[in-house]
């Protein structure tokens, strides 16, 4: 009976709604306060260094593995599963396009392909021990660590594989043309793309929100909404002067906003990602509802599968360089990333963009203290406690809210 | 009144939205064995909660005087300790455990923090014979039947002295020797001093050993008879614990009954873990449009069990029988097939089997049909939103908005959701597994108008409950299953509360053809 006394939100004074949605939003606000305080803290213990035009382009180039990674750890962990292999599937794919390419001549664009049908049926092997098999993730996961480790160095014959051609390379280190010809001093085709990019995110928050309004469920305050917009829009400008005044657009950098692009809507609106959702947050009334559950896992874990190829192509190149020891850790990374950026540990909650901004956390937070010279030993520290702080925070804002 | 060792006064137990118990007073006398009658829902197991400590003390009214003494039990360490076990229904034994380990589990035979194993199994020994189990104590639990489990649960209860022994529903799962078995034990115990308090639903049972029968109806009293004096008869105790009267409960409906719709034909259903044992048997049965058939059975009567396994073979093992859709046959094997030939299925625990309590209310209503909200596997989220207000409003479902989490609503409209979301896949035929367990009368009374609703589009309803009474109020016609069998198909006519009770309890006879 006690939801005949609650007042519907609508009857609430606007003040006290707007406190109630941004409590709701805790967490997410609370994600892109640490990524600006981080960021202003490193600028200004580097001296200025952390924002130099020359480092963002190295933070994104040098983290756009992880985050690739991230995107497919983060459906894999909303699904209620996990995914250990990872770094080893990136070392596996490395020496598989090495192979092709310096042993089997076979040419890179082909080679690519090659290598991601390779990480097609790398996840396909570990699916179909995890879906229909009924082997926990975790046990198939860390097996496949060990056995694409395992492969690596049989591939590779425990030596490095080395030099790449440069159309290969481009995917890792290489920036788009320079349209002005080196003449200006800001190079116009980044502006450009970010001008673009920003006038996309304008419109497209627009058309949700009036949407939203159109069926009276949108709770979000207006000013809120403004000031939203006014800051991606800013973020994306400023790191589009940033590259504009360096290299320009890094060619990886269009790769992954095209993934975080199309796997966002993926995540958001389609049937697929709305099951992987359901499975996560109650996987008897995902089965109870018809939805085959079997087969979303099997997918889900291709898709991981095919990204984290992916991810061994763009650090392959980026090396110029595979080596029986690459992606070593990287599972963690991205694990990490996907936690920080607040999904739950119990699956059915998670954003791509989340994950996201949790590995750039994680980037910067290497990146700072790389620059002010911190040992390695204290930045496992730190980047340990960070992500226990993280999921702390968000089990006690669960507790506070009931339970839920 | 110092022969009784314990006295409950005037307890009160309140959840939010239900009054669980209301002023139950009981006494039971030392070395007697009190059986506790009800239906389900009726506040049996609350009672035994609250006896037991699993409810602390300060968490309802009334007193318990125990030994003379008035007691407060803040969890079941304290109870056990002054000499009160509760053996629940559903076992508490640790499979991978030996005999041993587990009759002293959190009560290890140990000097120093070191487990004495020589004594464990010793005392474990002597413990079994005195419940009658020759095994070894080094057995392992999941290796002994689930009979043979419960004596041990028995052993447990006297390793730790027990004055005042409780039962829930003992001979719920076990076969007819085993029922048996354990019934003599308990006369045995009474024997030796212990006094025990049996629930269950079984009269025979009740009637062969207990001293005195309490009835509780609605959260209440109603009356202790003793067993002993003449004229107690199982159709007195029926009677008791059903009689209350039906009008005003239900909403009035006159049914408009078509053409067959769904025909289930000689199902029979295995346990998934026990193959041997089949749950449900060769059970026919049929619902026409516009019809509202009950199946009325006891707890472990077979009656989910019958329901999910027919939806898509969600429950079950070796599972043989036909199903029908207006005279074709039609594929159920999955879930999706079933779905897909107009079957839906309301599960009885919304919460593990219905819900995603962490998403919210529109996405779990489109949840079995985005089918019909998607193209090329793009989710029309605006449609969405405006299916999901739809039944928002004419389910009434009381929340601000459809993006509310419904792990945040109440019972009864987290129910709604669930109608709303079978509601919205369109079928023919609902299967609605307790439609109204744990939600309030007011919402009761609002699903019930929305089952007739639905009989009324022409759509064939059936509602799987544990209240009597609910089914004859809805019903226009009722099963009555028991042990896995169907043992009579009732029209409303036909159908009276005593009638159906006995049906349902007349246990094996057919076995024993």
């Amino acid at each position: 009976m006690s939801d005949l006394t609650k007042k519907p939100v609508a009857q609430k004074s606007a003040f006290a709604s707007a406190t109630t949605y941004l409590a709701s939003q805790l967490r997410q606000i609370g994600l892109f306060i640490a990524l600006i305080v981080i960021v202003i803290f490193f600028e200004i213990t580097t001296a200025g260094i952390t924002l130099k035009p020359i480092n963002v382009s190295n933070l994104i180039v040098q983290n756009s593995y992880i985050l690739i990674l991230a995107i497919g750890m983060v459906m894999v962990i909303i699904a209620g599963h996990i995914d250990l292999s990872v770094g080893s599937v990136v070392a596996f794919v490395g020496a598989m396009a090495g192979v092709m390419i310096t042993q089997w001549h076979i040419p890179w664009g082909i080679a690519i392909v090659l290598c991601l049908v390779v990480g097609a049926l790398v996840g396909m092997w570990q699916g179909f021990w995890i879906a229909y098999f009924r082997i926990p993730a975790f046990i198939v996961t860390l097996a496949g660590m060990l056995t694409f480790r395992g492969l690596t160095q049989i591939a590779l014959g425990n030596a490095q594989i080395s030099p790449f051609p440069d159309g290969f390379r481009a995917l890792g280190s290489g920036f788009l043309p320079d349209l002005g010809g080196g003449v200006s001093f800001l190079e116009p085709l980044t502006v450009g793309i970010g001008i673009l990019a920003t006038l996309l995110v304008i419109a497209q928050g627009i058309r949700q929100r009036a949407a939203r309004r159109k069926f009276a469920v949108e709770d979000e305050p207006l000013p809120w909404f403004i000031a939203k917009l006014v800051f991606t829009s800013a973020l994306i400008l400023l790191i589009s002067y940033l590259l504009a005044s360096y290299n320009g657009t890094p060619i990886v950098l269009i790769v992954l906003g095209l993934l975080v692009v199309i796997y966002s809507a993926v995540m958001a609106r389609s049937v697929f990602g709305r099951h992987i959702y359901a499975i996560g947050g109650n996987l008897n009334a995902a089965a109870l509802s018809g939805i085959k559950t079997q087969r979303v896992t099997f997918l889900l874990f291709v898709n991981m599968g095919v990204l984290s190829a992916l991810a061994g192509l763009v650090f392959t190149a980026q090396l110029n360089l595979a080596n029986p020891k690459a992606g070593d850790g990287f599972e963690l990374d991205a694990i990490a990333a996907v936690f920080i950026g607040g999904a739950a540990v119990t699956g059915g909650i998670g954003t791509v963009t989340g994950a996201i901004v949790g590995g750039l956390i994680i980037g910067i937070l290497n990146n700072g203290m790389s620059i002010l010279g911190v040992g390695s030993e204290f930045q496992q520290l730190i980047k340990g406690l960070v992500l226990l702080a993280a999921v702390a925070f968000d089990v006690y804002n669960k507790r506070r809210n009931g339970g839920r | 009144m110092t022969t009784n060792i314990l006295e409950m006064r005037n307890i009160t137990k309140t959840f939010p939205g239900v009054k669980a118990l209301q002023d139950v007073s009981i006494g039971v006398q030392r070395g007697h064995i009190h059986a506790i009658c009800g239906e389900n829902g009726a506040g049996k197991s609350t009672l035994m909660k609250v006896l037991s400590g699993v409810y602390p003390h300060g968490s309802y009214d009334g007193d318990i005087v125990f030994e003379n003494e008035t007691v407060a039990f803040r969890n079941i360490n304290d109870s056990e300790a002054a000499g009160v076990v509760i053996i629940h229904q559903e076992l508490a034994l640790s499979p991978y455990l030996s005999i041993a380990e587990n009759i002293f589990l959190g009560n290890e035979q140990q000097t120093g923090g070191w487990i004495d194993w020589n004594k464990t199994n010793l005392e474990a020994g002597k413990l079994l014979a005195r419940v009658g189990l020759k095994d070894n104590p080094i057995t392992k639990i999941r290796d002994i039947g689930v009979g043979k489990q419960q004596l041990v649960e028995i052993a447990k209860a006297l390793s730790k002295e027990v004055k005042l022994l409780i039962l829930d529903e003992p001979t719920a799962a076990l076969n007819d020797e085993d029922s048996a078995h354990l019934l003599d034990l308990i006369k045995h115990l009474k024997g030796q001093g212990i006094t025990s308090i049996i629930i269950s639903h079984k009269l025979n049972e009740i009637k062969a050993i207990a001293d005195e029968v309490t009835i509780i109806r609605d959260g209440k009293t109603i009356e202790t008879l003793d067993m002993h004096a003449d004229e107690v008869t199982e159709e007195r105790i029926i009677k008791l614990m059903v009689g209350r009267d039906l009008e005003s409960r239900f909403p009035a409906h006159t049914p408009k009954i078509g053409e067959e719709l769904l025909r289930i034909e000689n199902w029979t259903v295995h346990h998934p873990l026990d193959h041997e044992r089949a749950v449900v048997k060769e059970a026919n049965l049929f619902v026409r449009a516009g019809e509202i058939v009950g199946i009325a059975g006891l707890m472990g009567a077979g009656r989910t069990e019958l329901a999910m396994s027919v939806f898509g073979k969600s429950y079950g093992h070796n599972i043989s029988g036909t199903v029908y859709k207006s005279g074709k046959k039609i594929d159920t094997t999955t879930v999706s097939a079933a779905i897909a030939n107009g079957i839906a299925y309301a599960t009885e625990d919304r919460k593990v089997y219905g819900l995603n309590l962490i998403d919210d209310i529109k996405r779990n209503i489109s949840g079995a049909a985005l089918n019909l909200l998607s193209r090329r596997g793009w989710i029309d989220e605006n449609r969405e939103i405006v299916v999901a207000e739809g039944f928002r409003k004419s389910m009434n479902i009381k929340a601000p908005n459809v993006e509310v989490l419904t792990g945040k609503l109440s019972g009864g409209n987290q129910q709604k959701v669930v109608l709303s979301k079978w509601m919205y896949s369109n079928p023919d035929v609902l299967i609605l597994d307790e439609p109204t367990r744990g939600i309030d009368v007011g919402a009761k009374y609002e699903i019930y108008g929305i089952i007739n609703a639905l009989a009324d589009e022409g759509k064939g309803v059936i509602v799987i409950s544990s209240e009597l009474p609910e089914l004859l109020g809805i019903c226009d016609r009722i099963y009555a299953l028991s042990e896995g069998r169907i043992t009579a198909d009732l029209t409303r006519e036909e159908a009276t509360a005593e009638r159906v009770m006995q049906l349902m309890t007349q246990e094996r006879e057919k076995d024993h053809e």
